[in-house]
């Protein structure tokens, strides 16, 4: 322990990275790269496809801030992803709004819910966190079917604005580059949380709490921080939806796919990183998209289904899992 | 009889009617997941691959629902062993069970159902039991056969598979392995074996609910959502592995959905019961009929 | 005579209708090596349980440093300087060594949360090789000395060692020992919880004894050791 030993040691700590402002602007350059291509290649299908995978980039993203770092499964994401949904057609409707404060209203609303969860939540863990999750999800669904304002369970419809924003030819063309926004934020976001103070404490608290607690870890607001930001981002995944297909209803908003999708892709990808979701929601929902157009939108689900429990059996931590396992 | 109060009676009485098929649904559960812990959230996804089975067997042969049910629990049995096999090795084994375990249920789940979509369709199918039209009636109190016999048979089986718990040693050995792994060990009883025994039976369960399921209702493929809340809801506030709290919950829970919907319309049950389930878990977490840990 | 660091009153705690611990009194001095013995099941993993601040409620309290510890959650009372370890190992599994250490330093901030701080209390368990590993690279005794790592990465005024030693050899105690000894030397105050009685006696400036969940000797270990209720406890059982 004396000075004079320190010298001599090995230079440890964790291989060099990227630093956090680095890390952001390389999401920003991916960014506007993307936006370049997909504008360049111009068609509405590929607008549509693109803000497809993208919505699940965010949410899959979302979801493995509590799930993949703080090991609390969320089995109501459809319901957040929902609540993104509802906030842009009940705001959109009320005060007339364009998709943009639209979606910070989204962030405000599945932030307020993912915190009143975590409260709500704040003894449960493991299994009943996620049944708990499950209910949150079926109260909000009912709230919305009996809320007439956005159209209860008939659905809403919403009309896109005629004015297009500079420098987008389509509205789609717009919606897309929203999407690749959200996601390049995202990504920013979880790998700022992964590699920081707030990370480190999510890894202790999801091996064991009490061990985590020990060692000075305020489990309980570090749960609470990540219930929220995990919620918020979750709804702002959800919020580009409306506009995406011009009508909502809630047994789709809400419906298992969302869910099942959250879960699936961190878990594909490996939930240890932020870039599991990412590899997770580009595979699984590309694949989706492949087949509705090929096969049934049925199947394409099915799919979802054996992935993920094919994964789960034999590759439980998932894609960056199977390239790990020979360095770690 | 003023009319209010006939329509809360009536909601009543048939609450505890539905209540019998939820304590059919939930008692396989409380099993799983009081006694094994468990997580199978596919379990109502069973429970409506048993229904549709049912229903077409019954379209094919005519013979009673329940009867049909009975008859499909013992290939019921043997799936369920099957998926403890896997569960068991892949998961509880490596000591994964948290994350992956409960993923792996929530994938079996989506199989089952998407599962039927393609091979019978996302229609409903309905299977009707000869005594399905008739109801008898009490004074201002209706008791339909469609909801009162599906009752009596979960009761019947819940009540046999209690007295088997309780006395057979096998059964005493399931409620074992729920207190005390290594006291098992030490009578020489594998643990893994008592536990599929008992995944086996939850599952065969899960069949005998089908039935019930399906005579009481039409069901499609996704009927088992809204089941997952309900019947874990019911099994945490029953105290998880106490049969008789499952069941005295299940009645509760049916009663309060019943007359909530009698009068406040059938959209609001849900969220009144799912609701009660949510404050459960933030106040009393161990439930409310189970002994205090 | 060193002052009090921390005072145990009436401390009592029940299960349903079980008690496990009930009205302990204990006082200990800044530096003192004090060691808690007791049977299986005689309330020494409570009454840790209950100064960490694991057990949200129990009867009486501790003060620690002059300060009452009642209302304080166990990541604060981590941060006023009380460190303890967990009987069976309990480490960050998805976390390298060297991040199982790093969670201490950033959060209950009493050291410079720095990667050579976090280096130098790996080194002083003779862990910094193996700092890049995963915890289930590394055997049982390795994984002890993690436990202390992580807990004298508090920086602890006063360390409570639970078991540290189950189930290792000869020689492995020995190691252990000496690094309890120098932690000791360097001003922490520690409490050992120990069933290897060799550790103890070697360790303990005074015993304390539990048994039933009372606490029925505290003084010399010598005298302590050779009182007939104590041999009773420990050899009539």
């Amino acid at each position: 322990m004396s000075d004079a030993t320190l010298p001599a040691m090995p230079v440890f700590p964790a291989p060099r990275r990227m630093g956090h402002g680095a890390f952001w602007l390389a999401c920003a350059v991916a960014a506007l790269a993307l936006i370049a291509v997909l504008r360049g290649i111009g068609s509405e299908y590929a607008y549509f496809a693109a803000t497809f995978v993208l919505q699940y980039v965010v949410l899959a993203t979302a979801w493995n801030i509590l799930g993949g770092y703080a090991g609390y499964v969320n089995f109501g994401a459809a319901a957040f992803f929902a609540a993104g949904a509802y906030t842009t057609v009940a705001i959109g409707k009320a005060l007339g709004l364009s998709l943009l404060p639209c979606i910070g209203f989204a962030a405000l609303v599945g932030g307020a819910l993912g915190l009143g969860t975590g409260l709500l939540t704040l003894r449960l863990r493991g299994a009943y966190f996620a049944i708990a999750t499950l209910c949150l999800s079926v109260v909000l669904q009912t709230l919305v079917v009996n809320w007439n304002y956005v159209g209860g369970s008939r659905g809403a419809y919403v009309i896109r604005p005629r004015d297009i924003p500079w420098p987008f030819d389509t509205y789609s063309g717009y919606l897309c580059a929203v999407a690749v926004v959200l996601a390049a934020a995202a990504i920013a976001i979880a790998r700022t949380i992964e590699k920081s103070r707030l990370g480190l404490g999510l890894a202790a608290l999801r091996d064991d709490e009490q061990a985590a607690e020990a060692a000075g870890v305020p489990t309980l607001r570090l749960k609470l921080i990540a219930t929220t930001i995990s919620g918020a981002m979750m709804a702002v995944a959800g919020a580009p939806l409306p506009l995406l297909g011009s009508y909502v209803e809630p047994t789709s908003a809400f419906g298992l796919a969302y869910a099942v999708n959250a879960i699936a892709m961190p878990l594909i990808g490996g939930t240890a990183s932020w870039a599991g979701p990412l590899i997770g929601a580009v595979l699984l929902s590309s694949l989706q998209q492949a087949a509705t157009v090929t096969i049934s939108s049925a199947a394409n689900l099915l799919i979802v289904g054996v992935v993920l429990v094919v994964f789960v059996c034999a590759a439980p931590h998932g894609i960056l899992g199977l390239f790990r396992k020979g360095g770690r | 009889m003023d009319p209010d109060l006939a329509l809360l009676l009536n909601g009543i009485v048939s609450g505890l009617l539905l209540g019998g098929l939820y304590a059919a649904a939930a008692a396989g559960l409380s099993i799983s997941f009081g006694m094994l812990d468990v997580v199978n959230i596919a379990h109502p996804a069973f429970m409506v691959l048993g229904a549709m089975l049912v229903a077409l067997f019954w379209g094919a042969t005519g013979i009673d629902p329940l009867v049909l049910s009975i008859l499909l629990t013992p290939a019921f049995w043997a799936l369920g062993a099957a998926i403890y096999v896997a569960y068991h090795h892949f998961f509880e084994r490596r000591g994964d069970e948290a994350i992956q375990g409960l993923a792996f249920f929530f994938g079996v789940m989506f199989i089952i159902e998407i599962g039927l979509v393609l091979a019978i369709g996302p229609e409903q199918h309905f299977a009707d039991a000869s005594y399905a039209n008739t109801t008898w009636r009490l004074g201002e109190i209706d008791l339909p056969l469609r909801m009162l016999v599906p009752a009596l048979v979960a009761f019947l089986a819940i009540g046999g598979l209690a007295l088997f718990l309780r006395h057979s040693f096998t059964g005493r050995a399931i409620a074992a392995v729920a207190q005390d792994r290594e006291a098992l060990r030490l009578l020489a009883i594998d643990p893994v074996r008592i536990k599929r025994l008992a995944f086996g039976i939850s599952i065969a369960m899960a069949a005998l609910a089908g039935g019930a399921l399906v005579v009481v209702q039409p069901v499609d493929a996704g009927s088992g959502h809204i089941f997952i809340g309900r019947v874990f809801a019911i099994v945490i506030m029953g105290g998880l592995s106490s049969l008789w709290g499952c069941v005295l919950a299940a009645l509760a829970f049916g009663v309060v959905e019943n007359v909530t919907a009698s009068f406040y319309g059938p959209s609001w049950s849900p969220a009144v019961a799912f609701g009660a389930l949510l404050l459960v878990l933030a106040v009393r977490p161990q439930g409310f009929f189970g002994r205090v840990a | 005579m060193s002052e009090i660091v921390l005072r145990a009153d009436g401390v009592g705690k029940r299960f349903g209708g079980f008690t496990a611990l009930s009205g302990v009194n204990l006082e200990v001095r800044a530096g003192e090596r004090l060691g808690l013995i007791g049977p299986n099941g005689s309330g020494k993993s409570t009454f840790t349980n209950c100064l960490a601040g694991a057990f949200p409620s129990h009867d009486g309290g501790f003060t620690f440093k002059g300060q009452k510890l009642a209302g304080l959650k166990s990541h604060e009372r981590a941060r006023r300087g009380l460190a303890r370890t967990f009987q069976l190992p309990r480490p960050f599994r998805g976390l390298s060594v060297f991040e199982n250490i790093r969670v201490p330093l950033a959060y209950a901030g009493r050291h410079e949360a720095t990667e050579e701080r976090a280096m130098e209390c790996l080194e002083a368990v003779e862990l910094a090789g193996k700092a890049q590993r995963m915890p289930k690279e590394l055997t049982q005794v390795e994984l002890r000395r993690l436990e202390l790592a992580r807990a004298t990465a508090l920086k602890p005024e006063l360390l409570i060692a639970d078991e540290a030693m189950a189930g290792l050899s000869h020689a492995e105690v020995d190691q252990i020992l000496a690094l309890l000894f120098r932690l000791n030397a360097g001003g922490t105050t520690i409490i050992m919880i120990e069933h290897v009685m060799r550790a103890v006696t070697e360790f303990s400036q005074r015993l304390a004894v539990l048994v039933a969940g009372k606490k029925v000797a505290d003084g010399d270990p010598r005298t302590v050791l050779s009182m007939p209720e104590v041999e009773e406890a420990y050899l009539g059982r």
